[in-house]
């Protein structure tokens, strides 16, 4: 069960990020599920890569044990990916919300049946 | 020449450099002339590596010279080029349509940043095509996918906003799953290229963790290719983009997923994984006539005539995902055929309705005249525009002549080889549905009364574009040379061995 716990954290954050996303209606709190649901996934990258004890991969008799550096240099990347999303997606919030007056998915559902309605009249 | 041997980096880095320097730039005129000059240069690279595929076979191209499986490889084949010609040319094409296009839609003092998004979005379509390296990937992935999100939300709708916003959460979570299966890939293999992948993942065949990342991977790359229960957001988000943004979209963005799809299926867990150990081709069957049906059925009953097109393409992404659920030559061939022939006549249909909705927007008829009430007796005030429309349509029907048929009828050619005949029946059906949703856009234009007779075509800049695309599903479907050449080639590099 100790072993394996970094794998059930990962896993809990995965799925309640992705339950949030699904559950919630406000626009904001389903980017922070997503957030969370991203975050799960650098997780499941950095893990098995770091050892304990182990460094950067430098050549030196001192070392003997080393970190996989390449899963780290890929996360910095998706974390990079997961800040433009998030931005990209609180920005959009903020353009609903002027538009729509609301950032509640079920009143936006609401106004976007009426527009349509109107438009088939 | 040495430069030719650099063709690969030169396809995804001219785009790429062009989109900073539209920002720098500021002004519309500017930022369009270096657009659109990235996307003719990569077209000419895409156009140069074809011809190369075709002399000496598969291209490896090393990115800053680290060899692989260390450095990032570049690798292109017969399906690789097919695709880049696809993605770049169509680029080429609705670029200079959507100069008079898009002064009707988006405002004037934001054009300089819709073509810096346009570059950045053909940059990372081609970027996924071309690379050979898994988490490369994602990477250009998400650098076309965040790009779209801003395209679509530039639309004029207030619609547009949240049908982005819908797409972003899709698109991300759909994502995230690529990266949790090339997460479980690399773990298990130790390597991120493809082609070392490949030969890696022999050995642990059935162990969970490589069946849990294909299944990753299929849900993930589903999401983005639209396949039928994950399709949507694809109707809004077409619907509501400025017409430009929906015919690159409607021609590349799905397509290059499927692409994706194809590459992780044949070049790195291989058919006897995919097609044996999960019962993913009769999930994946299953999924593709419910596409072909249900879309298609829902498609004939829009009054928009946009969504109904778009309703018309998770039907036809219907037909290539059926193509590779067969798991056999004639279907992968017809998938990628496919893939190429609805490109061009979808593009060619929604750039133009473009023309009609820049014509609406002329006369002052208010932003979306596309419902079928507005749209009676166009033919006789843009006939050049309606005319497009059909024949691009009898392309979607798959009518002999048109490129469409080529596609349908290695489809059906597919289905008996596999001895059922039953699938040939849903596949001539749903086509019937296609003649409906068709016939619906024929009688509204050609057999109901005009309200005035007035001869309001689009502008010729936006015409010629979009008449290059309808002549083109003609001449793809009387000469076939290209098209099924090319996917026959490819399909017989993926799979090894002809029937």
């Amino acid at each position: 069960m100790l072993d394996h716990f970094s794998y059930i954290i990962t896993v809990f954050l995965m799925v309640s990020g992705l339950y949030i996303v699904m559950a919630r209606g406000n626009l904001i709190k389903k980017l922070i599920g997503l957030s969370i649901f991203q975050t799960s996934v650098y997780l499941l990258y950095i893990v098995p890569a770091k050892l304990v004890g182990g460094t950067a991969p430098i050549i030196s008799p001192q070392f003997s044990v080393y970190s996989n550096p390449l899963p780290h240099v890929l996360i910095l990347t998706a974390i990079v990916v997961g800040v433009a999303t998030m931005a990209l997606g609180l920005a959009l919030a903020v353009r609903i919300r002027e538009a729509y007056g609301s950032i509640e998915e079920d009143e936006i559902t609401r106004l976007d049946n009426a527009a349509e309605q109107a438009e088939t009249r | 020449m040495s430069l030719l041997a650099h063709a690969p980096a030169l396809q995804v880095v001219l785009p790429l450099v062009s989109a900073p320097l539209a920002v720098l730039l500021r002004h519309r005129n500017a930022a369009f002339a270096v657009v659109t000059a990235g996307a003719w240069a990569a077209f000419a690279a895409a156009i140069a590596l074809w011809l190369q595929v075709g002399e000496s076979g598969v291209i490896s191209y090393h990115i800053g010279n680290w060899a692989p499986p260390w450095g990032i490889e570049y690798r292109v084949d017969r399906l690789t080029s097919f695709v880049l010609l696809l993605v770049s040319g169509m680029a080429s094409i609705v670029l200079p349509y959507s100069r008079a296009s898009i002064e009707r839609e988006i405002p004037r003092e934001l054009h300089y940043l819709y073509y810096a998004m346009f570059g950045l979005c053909l940059t990372g379509l081609l970027g996924m095509t071309i690379t050979g390296d898994a988490f490369n990937i994602f990477v250009f992935l998400e650098i076309s996918s965040l790009s779209t999100y801003v395209l679509i939300g530039l639309g004029r709708d207030r619609r547009a906003l949240s049908a982005s916003y819908r797409y972003l959460i899709m698109g991300s979570i759909g994502a995230t799953f690529i990266v949790l299966g090339i997460g479980f890939l690399y773990l298990m293999t130790g390597t991120l290229n493809l082609a070392d992948m490949a030969v890696r993942i022999r050995d642990i065949e059935s162990s969970r963790p490589v069946l849990a990342a294909l299944a990753f991977l299929t849900v993930g790359i589903s999401l983005k290719v639209a396949l039928f229960p994950l399709h949507q957001w694809l109707p809004n988000a077409y619907t509501y983009a400025p017409s430009a943004v929906t015919a690159f979209l409607a021609a590349t963005a799905t397509k290059v997923s499927v692409y994706v799809l194809i590459r992780f299926y044949f070049s790195v867990f291989g058919e006897s994984l995919v097609f044996a150990k999960l019962p993913l081709p009769e999930i994946m069957l299953l999924l593709s006539l419910l596409g072909m049906f249900a879309a298609n059925f829902i498609a004939i009953f829009q009054d928009n005539l946009k969504r109904l097109f778009a309703y018309s393409s998770v039907g036809q992404i219907g037909y290539i995902t059926l193509g590779l659920s067969f798991d056999s030559f004639n279907g992968l061939a017809a998938s990628i055929v496919h893939l190429f022939n609805h490109g061009i006549a979808k593009g060619a249909i929604f750039l133009l309705i473009g023309g009609i909705v820049a014509a609406g927007a002329k006369a002052g008829t208010g932003p979306l005249p596309l419902s079928f009430d507005r749209l009676a007796g166009l033919s006789r005030r843009m006939p050049l525009t309606c005319f497009g429309i059909v024949i691009a349509g009898l392309s979607l029907i798959g009518v002999p002549g048109t490129a469409g048929f080529v596609s349908k009828w290695y489809l059906i050619l597919a289905a008996m080889d596999k001895g059922q005949w039953w699938l040939v029946a849903a596949i001539l059906a749903s086509s019937l549905l296609a003649v409906a949703y068709v016939w619906r856009f024929v009688e509204a234009a050609y057999f109901r009364p005009a309200a005035d007779e007035v001869r309001r075509e689009a502008p010729l800049s936006m015409l010629l574009p979009a008449w290059l695309l309808v002549l083109g599903s003609i001449w793809f479907g009387l000469d076939t040379s290209v098209t099924l050449g090319s996917a026959l080639d490819a399909a017989q590099h993926l799979i090894g061995s002809k029937p």
